[in-house]
């Protein structure tokens, strides 16, 4: 039996944790073979348990040297709050498949935004960090709620030559949402190549809008519903232009200006009534095992 | 066959044939005429020793019926399920000429069941042939071609994206035309066979096929990683919530278990009034599904007739049965939303048939001013897949325009040392058409490194064949040992 297959049977173990926030948490797995093969812009899906289901999630930092994938996670539905419940380190993961997906087409952009709203600060990071080592200069930024939602902000600051934060209410940095920041950027570098934005769908639909009047290239990562992440369901189409992509392999990262972002959170309410379901009987279920 | 009545068995997922009982098989197996053409074995894409088989469950020797079936084909259990049979053994059955065929495919499902159920295990003596051999997709051609080569005595590893084994078997076909318990005991065979299953194995992005060859260490590679990727209209309303393809419907039906959503957690928000579109097997086994979680009607759309429908004869049969609408001569032209995006209604076009396409079939053409409305909150597409993206993207592999990879007629790829077979050469086929593939490029596989089939017993070499043994060239130094 050769070296990787071991490795494998090793079987997703979560290594480190770490929660930012009652809702945000990171969680740091062992796969040593995909920590080589994993590059900026790419993702994975994971499964938690062998009743669960399939969940894709943008890598937020891979590491050949301690063969783990770090993926930052917001607790919003049953799977998400299911897994900031039932794993601890040494627990395992169910399923965890990837790299899937294109890289990012780290180019030869000299000067480059890179955006993240809330949870989107951590994909975007590896993407940050290649530009900086591909010798652009890098201006980050990213936006929270508020302060005490805030993570990553010294490592992410810490690959960049500018570095602006966005609050909704002003308790840190600028008072506003990201499109602040990008704006306050284009107005002192009038020489940008590239932004690249990820977040929320309606914060990346703005960011497309601010940059769109000044031509410059914008790059956005989609998150939608998918199943296989093999370009098999068809769940992930989304529009880009006059076409219909899948997001899982023709994509995650298309052009910002070409990209239907109405269309796109649309579809992601496509389960809307099951997710709402689910997560009211998980937590029912949490209250009646508390005894509550 | 005992088959569940149509009313009840359109409520649950279990099997729609009971399957033969042992007098039932004697009885069907006694309708051969053993007739001296044979033209049964050559009906079928893997040439199963028909008569033979049948001739041994006559004299009750189901054991040995059952190593003349795997003698080909390692999944009898599935073949006899799933094979159009109807245009192959038994479409050219002579019984068939004058009386309904022989049931071929059904007592082949009896001989596989039968030997699932009581354990039968024809794992052959292998002598190892030092040889490691990489299956990139568990699905049927990669579970032929890991057969054929685990059985020559190679270290076989079947690399799977997805959690379970199984391909289009598990995610594809429902459990009431093919149960997952059987497809799993068919995996537990190839298992014993000395076979590695590695699955949540993206093979392209985890690594690449070149890598397979150089740092992986394996001396050939087989790819069968089938047509996956489905095809919509391009009409306007897809992006509507309510419309999927048959892919992800089925998938999450069958492979996640969304039908018991609840206690799965993988939703499918199933509609009450469905149409899906298109006539083939997965159409069949779309309608089916949604008629079993729940749906009050479903609609076949579909642009020919009846007499042109892809789906093999018992699935067409069973949907009838089962109270599915079918609208033949019928073309989606938009699906209609509500302010929700939900869908409201399919407008359709009548179609009348034309002169002959290219595939031979009548081309339908929209007859002008024949617009209707359907109102269903649904629409699934079974209209056919394309090829799976992936390795092309990742490999140095030659693909033709629409993407499926380009081989010679050994299966052998652009890639020295690297086979493909099944959908993502041919497009998509049958599940015994990509075994038949599977099984042909194993073979190559084997000439490539130097193995002759153990099944064979080679004669010694006669005088003035020096620098030979066994037939074959003492220079090309890879040959395995054969045991009688």
């Amino acid at each position: 039996m050769c070296w990787f297959h071991e490795l494998v049977a090793a079987l997703f173990e979560i290594v480190r944790r770490e929660d930012f926030s009652d809702v945000t948490y990171l969680l740091e797995i062992f796969h040593p073979r995909l920590a080589k093969a994993a590059k900026p812009g790419q993702f994975v899906i994971v499964m938690e348990h062998d009743r669960g289901e399939r969940i894709p999630l943008t890598l937020a930092d891979f590491d050949p040297e301690r063969g783990t994938v770090t993926l930052v996670i917001q607790a919003v539905g049953k799977t998400t709050k299911e897994m900031q419940a039932r794993c601890p380190v040494g627990t395992s993961l169910h399923a965890l498949v990837g790299p899937m997906g294109n890289p990012s087409g780290i180019g030869d952009a000299r000067k480059v935004v890179c955006v993240g709203g809330g949870l989107g600060v951590a994909p975007v990071y590896p993407q940050a960090r290649a530009y900086k080592q591909s010798g652009a200069y890098v201006i980050g930024v990213i936006g929270f709620r508020s302060k005490e939602l805030m993570f990553w902000e010294d490592r992410f600051r810490s690959v960049c030559d500018e570095f602006i934060v966005c609050t909704d209410d002003g308790s840190e940095g600028i008072k506003g949402v990201v499109t602040a920041g990008i704006e306050q950027a284009l107005a002192q570098h009038s020489d940008i190549d590239e932004v690249v934005a990820i977040g929320p769908p309606i914060m990346m639909k703005f960011c497309a809008e601010t940059t769109r009047p000044h031509g410059i290239r914008t790059v956005v990562s989609l998150n939608p519903v998918m199943v296989d992440g093999t370009g098999m369901c068809g769940g992930c189409r989304v529009k880009v232009g006059d076409q219909v992509k899948f997001a899982c392999v023709d994509g995650p990262e298309f052009d910002a200006h070409a990209v239907d972002f109405d269309d796109l959170m649309a579809r992601l309410r496509r389960f809307a009534a099951s997710e709402t379901a689910a997560l009211e009987r998980w937590q029912e279920s949490c209250r009646v095992a508390r005894g509550g | 066959m005992q088959e569940q009545d149509p009313k009840v068995r359109a409520t649950n997922f279990a099997e729609v044939a009971c399957g033969y009982t042992l007098e039932d098989a004697l009885r069907e197996a006694e309708r051969c005429l053993f007739c001296p053409d044979e033209p049964c074995i050559r009906g079928c894409p893997v040439e199963i020793d028909i008569p033979d088989f049948i001739s041994k469950i006559t004299e009750k020797n189901l054991r040995g019926a059952y190593e003349t079936i795997t003698d080909t084909n390692l999944l009898p259990a599935i073949c006899g399920r799933v094979c159009p049979q109807e245009s192959q053994c038994e479409g050219v059955c002579v019984v068939g000429n004058t009386l309904e065929p022989v049931a071929i495919g059904r007592l082949e499902r009896f001989v596989g069941d039968l030997a699932i159920a009581d354990g039968w295990e024809s794992v052959p003596y292998v002598e190892p042939s030092g040889f490691r051999v990489a299956v990139v997709g568990s699905g049927p051609a990669g579970m032929a071609c890991a057969a054929d080569m685990a059985k020559a005595g190679c270290d076989v590893t079947v690399y799977e994206a997805f959690h379970e084994a199984g391909g289009v078997l598990k995610y594809g076909i429902p459990d009431f035309r093919l149960p997952n318990a059987v497809i799993d005991a068919e995996i537990e065979k190839l298992r014993q066979l000395g076979v590695t299953f590695e699955c949540n194995t993206l093979v392209g992005r985890l690594f690449t096929v070149e890598e397979l060859l150089t740092e992986l260490g394996y001396h050939a590679v087989f790819i069968g990683t089938g047509a996956g990727a489905p095809s919509f209209m391009g009409i306007p309303g897809e992006s509507l919530a309510g419309v999927l393809s048959a892919n992800e419907l089925l998938t999450r039906c069958n492979l996640m278990h969304a039908r018991d959503f609840p206690e799965y957690d993988t939703p499918l928000q199933a509609g009450t009034r469905v149409a899906v579109v298109g006539a083939g097997n997965t159409a069949m086994d779309a309608m089916r599904v949604c008629l079993r979680l729940g749906a009050a009607t479903v609609n076949c759309v579909y642009r020919r007739t009846r007499n042109e429908a892809p789906a093999r004869a018992e699935e067409l049969h069973h949907a009838e049965e089962e109270g599915i609408g079918f609208n033949w001569l019928t073309s989606p032209v938009e699906i209609l939303g509500d302010e929700d995006n939900n869908v409201r209604a399919i407008r359709c076009q009548r179609m009348e048939l034309g002169e002959p396409d290219e595939s031979g079939r009548r081309r339908p053409l929209p007859v002008p001013d024949s617009e209707f409305e359907i109102d269903i909150d649904m629409v699934v597409y079974a209209i056919g897949t394309n090829a799976n993206p992936i390795l092309g993207q990742t490999s140095s592999l030659r693909l033709e325009q629409r993407g499926y990879i380009v081989t010679d007629e050994s299966l052998a790829t652009s890639i020295a040392g690297v086979w493909a077979g099944g959908d993502i050469v041919t497009g998509a086929a049958t599940v015994i058409e990509a075994m038949g593939a599977g099984r042909k490029a194993a073979k190559e596989m084997k000439s490539y490194l130097g193995l002759r089939d153990t099944d064979v017993v080679y004669l010694p070499e006669r005088a003035g064949s020096a620098g030979k043994r066994f037939g074959i060239d003492l220079q090309e130094h890879n040959y395995a040992r054969v045991t009688a």
